[in-house]
Order: C-alpha cells, then sequence, then structure tokens
C-alpha cells in the first residue's frame, strides 16, 4: 500500500507546536498521500530547559526541585529516580520505613499519571466525559500530596537520606479513602471504553509495534510491554524494597494502542495493591538516616550543639561531598525506564547528570508505527505513546 | 441621567456594573427600565465569556487543565470553550516556560488572535524566567507579547489561576484597555 | 551468555584484548574504555554474541582539562540476563565516533542530541543535524566553556506610551 515512489505527490502537513493533541509542544511533520500517512517526522527541543547545565551549578539538594519539573506527570518518580542514583553513589542504605513510604508514594505518582493518561487519551478520541472523571480523581491524590509536603505538584518531598518529614496523622485516612474510591472508579472507566464498539474500532489493530522494533528502538514501559516484552525493572533489578511486595507484570502481546490501552489500565489495578499492600505493612522507624554529612540535624539541635550548627552550615554552603566516580541508576517511571547517570568530582555540586528520559525513546518509535495509517490514527498513536515533552526535551 | 418622565414609568439607573459582590445591582421585575453606557455592556459582555486559547507548554498546563476539570470548574466564569484556534479565541494563558525555540511561535500564535486580546503569564517561568536562568529559557513572556495578569506560582494551584482570571475580568469591567492596545512589549508602564 | 557483567568483561578482553583500555568497577557497576577505531566491531560482538540488544543511554561527559576531552557514555542492557554495562569512548574536539545506529536504533536522536549540545561528530549518522536547539544556533550549549546564565535578547521598544494620570482606578 506504501511505496517509496509516491513521494512526489505527497503533501507535507505541518502538525504544528502548538496543537490540541500533540501532548506539549511537539512539531510533527507529516508527508499525507491523500489521508494515509506515508512517513511521520517528530521535530522536538521546543520545550528545551537546559536544565541538566542548571544542574551543573546546584547542589546535590537542590537539584530534586529541577528533577520535578523534568517528568512534571509523575514527579516523585523523577526525584526518586535521582535520589536513589545519589545513594547508590554515596553508598548508603535506607532504612526500611523510608523505603515503603518511597514505594507508596511512588506507585500513587504512578496511578495519578496513568489518569492523566486516560484522561487526554480518551479525550482526543472524543471521549470527553472520561477526561473529567480522572481529573476528579487525580485531585484526590493530590490532596495526599499536599498533606504530605504542602504543594500539590511539585513536592520535593523524598531527598536524599530519606524524606522531608515524617508522614502526617491525617496521611493514613486519606489514602485509604483513595484506596476505597478508586477501583470503583476504574471499573467505570472500563465500562465506558473497554468494551465501546468506537474505541475499540478507533484502536485495535493501530500502530502495531513488534517486539523486535521496540527493542531495538530502545522503548520501555507499557509500549515495549504491550508488544510482548516483559521488562520491568520493578521485577528485573529491584530497588528500594519492592522485591517485597506481590505483584504481576502486565504484557499483552498484540502491541497495538489497544493492548497499550488495557496495559496501562491493569498497571493501575496493581498499582493498587501494591499501595494497599505498603499501607498495611508500613514499618515504624526512623525516616532518614542519621549520617550528619548527608542529611541535616534537626533543628532542635542547633541550638545547644556546635558541631550540629556547622554540619548544617556545610551543608548549606558546600553541600553533601559523594566520593568521586560516577554511577547509572534506573527505576520503572511510569513511562519506562527513567534513568540518571550522575558524575562527581568529589566536589557538593554534581560535575555531569544527565537525564534517560524513557518519552525521548518511546517517541522515537512513532514513525515506524505510523506508516500506512490515517491522520486520525495519528492521534491515537500520539495518545498511547503516553510522552511527556518535559522529559524528552529537558 | 436627567430625561423626561411624562408616564410615571419608574427609570432605574444602575451606577456601576463592577461585578460579584457588588450590591448596587437593582431590580428590573417592577417594570422599569435600566439605564447604562454601551461601553459598560460590551465590556460586562467581553468579561463574562472570555474563550482562552490553548497554549500549555508545560507544568503548569496540567494545573490549568485542573482548573477546567470538575473540581475548580472554569466553565461557570463564562470560559467553557477553551478553543484551539486562536484565531476564535480572547485569551491567551501562557502556562509553562518559554524556550528560545519556541519564542516565535508564542508571538505567531499571539498575532493570529483578533482584537481585543488578553494575556495571562501563568506560572513563574512564564513570568521572569523561575528556575531557570539560562541559555534555553525566556526570562519572562512579556519580553515578547504584552501581559495583562501575571499569576506567581511553580505553578500556580488552579485557585490561584482562577483569582487570577477573575482579577482579569474584574481589569475587563472597570474599563482598563488590554495590554495588546497599548503595544507595551517591555517592563513598566 | 554472559551472567553478570565481569563475564562480559572478561569476554571482550580475551576477544579484543588491545581494544579495551581502562576498565572501573564502583558501586557495583563495571566500566570499560574503548578504543575509538575498533568501537564498532565491540559493539556488534556485544549485540550479536553478548545478548546486549538494549541500549538503554547515550550521553558525553565533557572534562574540560583533560586531553581528550569528550568520553561518549553508552549503558548497554541485556534483556535475557537483565545486567548493565556502560562502555566510553574518549575523543577530541576534531576526532569523531563511529554511529551505533545501524546496531541499534534507539541511539538515533541521543547522537544527535550529543553533536547538537556537545559538538561531537558522529560517522555514518543519517541525518547529523541539531535537535533541541533550534537551526543556526551557534555554539554547544552543554560544554564547560559556554556561559551558564541568560544570554540576553534584543529588547523591542515601545510605540505607545500610556495616558498622562495613569489608568481608571477602581472607587473603593
Amino acid at each position: 500500500m506504501v511505496t517509496s515512489e509516491t513521494h512526489a505527490d505527497t503533501m507535507l502537513l505541518n502538525m504544528g507546536p502548538q496543537h490540541p493533541s500533540t501532548h506539549g509542544v511537539l512539531r510533527l511533520l507529516v508527508e499525507l498521500d491523500g489521508e494515509t500517512v506515508v512517513n511521520v517526522t517528530p521535530d522536538i527541543g521546543y520545550l528545551h530547559t537546559g536544565i541538566e547545565k542548571t544542574g551543573e551549578r546546584l547542589k546535590y539538594q537542590q537539584v530534586i526541585t529541577l528533577t520535578d519539573r523534568m517528568g512534571y506527570l509523575d514527579n516523585m518518580l523523577d526525584e526518586l529516580a535521582y535520589v536513589l542514583a545519589v545513594e547508590k553513589l554515596l553508598g548508603i542504605d535506607m532504612p526500611e520505613r523510608v523505603k515503603w513510604i518511597r514505594v507508596l508514594l511512588a506507585e500513587l505518582e504512578r496511578i495519578s499519571s496513568h489518569l492523566i493518561w486516560l484522561g487526554t487519551h480518551a479525550l482526543d478520541l472524543g471521549a470527553m466525559s472520561v477526561f473529567m472523571y480522572c481529573f476528579r480523581e487525580r485531585e484526590r491524590i493530590l490532596d495526599v500530596k499536599e498533606s504530605i509536603s504542602g504543594v500539590r505538584m511539585m513536592t520535593s518531598y523524598i531527598r536524599i537520606g530519606g524524606l522531608m518529614a515524617d508522614l502526617p496523622p491525617q496521611f493514613e485516612q486519606k489514602v485509604r479513602d483513595v484506596l476505597t474510591l478508586m477501583p470503583g472508579r476504574i471499573d467505570e472507566y472500563e465500562e465506558l471504553l473497554s468494551r465501546n464498539e468506537l474505541f475499540i474500532e478507533r484502536t485495535k489493530d493501530v500502530g502495531l509495534l513488534s517486539a523486535e522494533d521496540a527493542i531495538n528502538l530502545g522503548c520501555s514501559g507499557p509500549t515495549l510491554r504491550a508488544s510482548g516484552v516483559p521488562y520491568d525493572i520493578r521485577k528485573t533489578n529491584p530497588y528500594s524494597g519492592y522485591e517485597n511486595f506481590d505483584f504481576k507484570v502486565i504484557t499483552d502481546d498484540k502491541g497495538d494502542v489497544y493492548a497499550r490501552y488495557r496495559c496501562r489500565i491493569l498497571e493501575m489495578r496493581e498499582s493498587l495493591s501494591i499501595v494497599r499492600q505498603a499501607l498495611e505493612g508500613l514499618p515504624e522507624g526512623p525516616w532518614r538516616i542519621d549520617d550528619r554529612k548527608i542529611v541535616p540535624p534537626p533543628k532542635d539541635e542547633l541550638v545547644e550543639s556546635m558541631e550540629s550548627l556547622i554540619h548544617h552550615f556545610k551543608l548549606f554552603t558546600e553541600g553533601l561531598k559523594p566520593p568521586v566516580g560516577e554511577v547509572y541508576n534506573a527505576i520503572e517511571g511510569a513511562r519506562g525506564e527513567m534513568g540518571f547517570y550522575v558524575v562527581s568530582n568529589g566536589t557538593g555540586k554534581p560535575y555531569r547528570f544527565h537525564m534517560r528520559a524513557p518519552s525521548l525513546y518511546n517517541l522515537q518509535a512513532l514513525p515506524t508505527m505510523a506508516k500506512g495509517y490515517l491522520v486520525s490514527d495519528l492521534i491515537a498513536m500520539i495518545g498511547s505513546i503516553d510522552f511527556v515533552l518535559g522529559e524528552v526535551d529537558r | 441621567m436627567g430625561v423626561n418622565n411624562p408616564e410615571s414609568i419608574p427609570i432605574i439607573e444602575a451606577r456601576s456594573l463592577r461585578g460579584p459582590g457588588d450590591t448596587d445591582y437593582l431590580p428590573l421585575h417592577q417594570g422599569g427600565v435600566l439605564t447604562t453606557s454601551v461601553e459598560r455592556v460590551v465590556h460586562w459582555g467581553q468579561a463574562n465569556s472570555i474563550w482562552p486559547a490553548l497554549f500549555g507548554l508545560a507544568c503548569c498546563a496540567i494545573e490549568m487543565m485542573s482548573m477546567s476539570a470538575p473540581r475548580w470548574d472554569l466553565a461557570r466564569f463564562g470560559a467553557e470553550r477553551f478553543s484551539a484556534s486562536p484565531r476564535q479565541s480572547d485569551l491567551m494563558i501562557v502556562a509553562g516556560r518559554l524556550s528560545v525555540k519556541m519564542a516565535p511561535i508564542l508571538r505567531q500564535i499571539y498575532d493570529q488572535m483578533p482584537d481585543p486580546k488578553w494575556v495571562i503569564s501563568m506560572g513563574a517561568c512564564a513570568s521572569t524566567g523561575g528556575v531557570f536562568n539560562n541559555y534555553a529559557i525566556v526570562q519572562g513572556v512579556d519580553q515578547i507579547v504584552p501581559v495583562d495578569v501575571y499569576v506567581p506560582g511553580c505553578p500556580p494551584t488552579a485557585d490561584m489561576l482562577m483569582y487570577g482570571f477573575t482579577m482579569l475580568q474584574d481589569k475587563i469591567k472597570r474599563g482598563v484597555p488590554p495590554a495588546s492596545d497599548m503595544r507595551l512589549s517591555g517592563r513598566g508602564v | 551468555m554472559a551472567a553478570t557483567p565481569e563475564d562480559t568483561l572478561y569476554a571482550l578482553q580475551n576477544r579484543f584484548a588491545d581494544a579495551i583500555g581502562d576498565v572501573a568497577r564502583f558501586r557495583g557497576e563495571v566500566t570499560a574504555v574503548v578504543a575509538n577505531d575498533a568501537f564498532l566491531d565491540v559493539c556488534s560482538h556485544m549485540k550479536d554474541e553478548l545478548g546486549y540488544n538494549y541500549l538503554s543511554d547515550l550521553t558525553c561527559v565533557d572534562w574540560l582539562d583533560r586531553e581528550p576531552r569528550f568520553d561518549v557514555v553508552y549503558h548497554l542492557t541485556s534483556l535475557t540476563d537483565w545486567i548493565r554495562i556502560r562502555l566510553k569512548v574518549q575523543v577530541n574536539e576534531a576526532e569523531s565516533v563511529p554511529s551505533v545506529v545501524s546496531i541499534w536504533a534507539a541511539a538515533n536522536w541521543a547522537e544527535r542530541e550529543v553533536w547538537d549540545l556537545f559538538g561531537v561528530k558522529f560517522e555514518g549518522h543519517p541525518d547529523l543535524r541539531r535537535i533541541q536547539m533550534p537551526e543556526g544556533w551557534i555554539g554547544h550549549p552543554l560544554r564547560k566553556d559556554y556561559p551558564q546564565t541568560q544570554i540576553t535578547l534584543p529588547r523591542p521598544k515601545a510605540e505607545k506610551a500610556a495616558p498622562a494620570g495613569g489608568y481608571a482606578r477602581p472607587e473603593q
């Protein structure tokens, strides 16, 4: 159907950076033969923020605020990835309570990210009420984030050496509210979409991505798992205590838009089960480590002890100093393998820090997926890849 | 307003149309006549039916979407239709960090909007460059387009943005000309 | 099929003895520096024989005071044994690195990004042009000698001044 000789009568359509369905400022140069896509070339960089350059003049603790803003839909997962990388560089291990709280918050963040994905994906395909429902549910999770740190989105709650503060007393009730509310709501979304003929017509057998193409292009996360490859870093290289939790890795073998939709819906359910397990089994204990060269001392000690004052001073002027070396630490973000490569030269500021953005590699798969389909299928594919341009462009 | 009244029809004069919370609205159910100026009616109409153009760039766009979501519903203020085409919108909410590559496109979209048009600069990055003071981010959207209302925050919560929106409505009803009319693209009045 | 990164390193050192330079082991990770001219052979061997079919990441580090200046870093993952290894190629400004797009297609945009932000050329890349910065940008921003803070943009002039006396104030 698509041949290379049609280049003479194709039309170049610019789906510009400002477009309601491109999920951010992405420019697509679509070469069309009638309504059929011959080739699509994404043009990125419209949100390039120079975060990696800015990070080189900030201290390790300050870079956490930048990582929040990179992947702005799943902030705590970015924070977690960076903090785990720095803790690996320092060679320290966290108390149990910290690990369990981090897992709980990471899974809540994954649910919140998938809710936005579902809302915007369905909105693009015409189901506007799903958008309203998903955002209504997401407000509950933002309430949880606001109760722990005071900020709805960019919490900076996960810090090097532990957390920002211990959990407030109303945290458990808020999370239980989410746990009682969500399963019924996910059933509602499935009822609206999963067996809906229009949705199935638009998503089944659209945007097929085979497993070898996906591996070759570096895709990860649900985009890869929907093509049949069971690569989930929470199971293959567990971090932060994930080996204590019982959950399944969701794969599907079709590799089309519907398969990715199904993977993410089932992942939401698995994340709810992990949150329930984490809440039931949350151990007591310290919420940060005791090493004063890494973690600032408690405020009431500063009045009495001279060394605490000096540690506080050093930490906030020069920063914590890891040994010379480099690490690469990857976690399973909401979109795939999210990794941080941190190079240290012994001072308090990272010499180089680089984020392996899952969305950059997932978006590279779009031209492979889109050949031979219609423009409206292209919209469905963009939604199903679920990229965040903050990550892609950094 | 000094009109001869031979048939004793009660004439009710509207002193101001200042917006919510104003107690000067007089009942018209007694068969009276409301007199005001055309300008005030026009401003009342403009302020209560602003159609924003979608210009969400980064994280602030998510809070803008939350503002149109059920919890903080923006549609009750008249902004029902977020229009995708700039030719059919009045307000551009620049939500997010503006990179150097995107700046000409911002200006192009702004130029495509018909008059009168307003701009809300949402968030710290759009107002002043925010957290990012480097080679890639324009330090303040008002270097490119004239701005009416600045909403600080990183990101501003949806209710903060809504307050900025109602502040813009207040400005319109008071009769302040939009910043595009003044053609000032630099800082300072 | 290797079972740990050490086995991979052993296999590589057996096969390409003179191409593998410094080896570092830090926090459970293995890093190997590979010579520039043998790099493409090493990569195809790693993908075909040793099972590293997934390119996790491709980036660059600028060591300003060192000769050679740039370190192009490759993180490879094996999806059969779930292990990772890091390879590095060291180049100067004028030299170029062979492109691995023919081995792992994931490298396409990553190499463009390294070219854009660091200025390291990749030989054999199908389409090496800027990806993050606008076309026609001069300089490579992530180099250590590029300035950190904002470059001043020219400021447009005001065409019409504000009316004398200011605007209408709300009657309080």
